[in-house]
């Protein structure tokens, strides 16, 4: 039985990433996207490559405080959806708002800080994705591309403040997704910090 | 002159009793299909209103009623776009409604709309607007010019500016929980631009009475400036020696300032404004300086830097 739900758990987290996807596609075949359907796309599309940011930095803290070892198989793939939502969003912004306008696009990234910073976390995730594959581990090695994977600390950084600046007043929603990342960051530094201090007490007891 | 206006009636006597009181079976029927898409509640519920066509048309397709009663900003409802359209209509009371106004003038005073609004003659305007977001529409407005209404108050020569409030009341309006602005809305112009004969004074859109989530009953259309200094559901008007605060200026007076005039050339700090979507187009088209009406108002800032006075 537990090996069944072992077999289970990817290709049910695989199907459950790729709901937000195809309630976008059911919204737009049944014409529920509403009066500016480009707008909300891109927006909605946005958001979920932000929330899978959000939940693939979630997957180390929450393994680590339930002790559920499975989790751990469950990263490379919710990171690489992240990567695949924040895909999207770049394309339906470059392909539905600006409809290819490669200069519109290259004022964008130089003048609207918001979109330089979308750029960014963009460009950072791309070796992320490259370098997610087995081979790619072993040839960096682990040292190595875990320290080239912490880049994906400054993604979900970049992706909040992308969000936050874009925003015309309520900053609520950014606020909300600002506080999750603070924890999940916020973990990461206070386990770092409790582990220094662990090890500094063993040194001194040796 | 002939006044056609037939007033500010309730629903309930213009329609036949026994559809009335049925109202909310029909609606419930139009609502179960496709139907409630085409007729969207609301124009249900609106009056239709006497009016002329008005001097001012315009030669680009109309955005559909359904986009322009679903698709607003209101942030008294809410900030989304869908929120208005959802949560105004079976909140906000717009009858009865009075107008105060007050300031700089010989005959301030507390008006109904019907006194308001019934000694002047209605007409339709067909406007573009465009929202400082980057998206317009093009509305077909029933309304009359603010200066008619404004000169009935007899405005002193220290009537500078002329500032505008909405209506604040949390028991109507659950958005104005949240801090998102400084309530109650305020906004304002310049003596000379309230009294231009593009400005509107707007009860109406497509033949019948604004709907809550359009700024009923009583609002402003100044079609050459962004759409945030159009402002709903005024329950004040207040003529004044100096610029008045207005609500997105108090926000962020970096990217919106007191004229907000639409202009191409000057880009909000975190976005372009050279182009804009039109509702229900794919593409982005030209945004046009002074939205179009350069022609009419251009005159007005005759001599200021619009780069600096945005």
């Amino acid at each position: 039985m537990v090996q069944r739900g072992r077999a289970f758990l990817k290709p049910v987290v695989f199907a459950a990433c790729l709901l937000p996807l195809a309630w976008l596609v059911w919204k737009g075949l049944f014409g529920y996207l509403g009066v500016n359907p480009i707008e909300t796309v891109n927006r909605f599309l946005g958001d979920w490559a932000l929330r899978f940011v959000l939940i693939a930095l979630a997957v180390t803290p929450l393994r680590k405080i339930t002790g559920w070892a499975q989790l751990a198989r469950l990263r490379r793939m919710l990171g690489l959806f992240a990567f695949f939502y924040v895909c999207l969003h770049l394309s339906s912004y470059l392909g539905l708002d600006l409809f290819f306008d490669w200069q519109a696009l290259g004022k964008d990234i130089v003048k609207r800080r918001y979109i330089t910073l979308g750029m960014a976390a963009f460009v950072l995730l791309v070796p992320l994705a490259v370098t997610s594959t087995d081979a790619m581990i072993r040839r960096l090695g682990g040292r190595r591309w875990r320290l080239l994977h912490k880049l994906v600390y400054g993604v979900g950084i970049l992706g909040v403040v992308h969000y936050w600046m874009m925003v015309k007043a309520d900053i609520r929603q950014p606020m909300l997704y600002a506080a999750v990342l603070a924890v999940l960051l916020g973990y990461r530094v206070a386990a770092y910090w409790l582990e220094k201090a662990r090890r500094q007490r063993q040194g001194a007891a040796a | 002159m002939l006044i056609r206006f037939k007033g500010h009636i309730a629903e309930s006597e213009v329609t036949d009793q026994v559809l009335y009181v049925d109202r909310r079976r029909f609606l419930a029927l139009g609502a179960a299909g496709a139907a409630a898409m085409m007729f969207p509640v609301g124009r249900a519920d609106a009056g239709a209103l006497d009016y002329t066509k008005g001097a001012v048309t315009l030669d680009e397709k109309m955005t559909p009623f359904e986009a322009v009663t679903t698709y607003n900003n209101y942030y008294e409802f809410g900030t989304d776009k869908e929120d208005p359209a959802r949560v105004a209509p079976g909140k906000l009371k717009t009858t009865p409604w009075t107008v105060s106004v007050e300031g700089e003038c010989a005959k301030p005073a507390k008006l109904a709309y019907d006194d308001l609004i019934k000694p002047h003659q209605l007409e339709e305007r067909i406007y573009r607007m465009r929202c400082v977001e980057g998206w317009s529409m093009v509305i077909p407005w029933v309304g009359v010019p603010l200066a008619q209404v404004l000169k009935r108050f007899e405005p002193t020569s220290k009537a500078k500016y002329v500032e505008f409030t909405t209506l604040a009341d949390p028991a109507q309006m659950p958005g104005i929980r949240s801090r998102v602005l400084d309530w109650p809305y305020t906004e304002g112009l310049r003596m000379d631009e309230a009294l231009h004969s593009l400005t509107l004074l707007a009860v109406g859109l497509y033949g019948q009475e604004l709907l809550p989530q359009n700024g009923a009953p009583i609002r402003l259309v100044v079609p050459w400036k962004y759409g945030f200094k159009s402002i709903k559901s005024i329950v004040k008007i207040r003529f004044t020696e100096t610029q008045p605060a207005t609500a997105w200026n108090k926000s962020a007076p970096g990217e919106y300032g007191f004229y907000s005039n639409v202009n191409p050339a000057v880009d909000h700090p975190r976005w372009s404004q050279a182009k804009e979507r039109r509702i229900g187009e794919f593409l982005r088209r030209e945004t046009l300086p002074f939205n179009g009406y350069a022609d009419q108002v251009a005159g007005l800032y005759a001599g200021m830097d619009l780069k600096a006075q945005f």
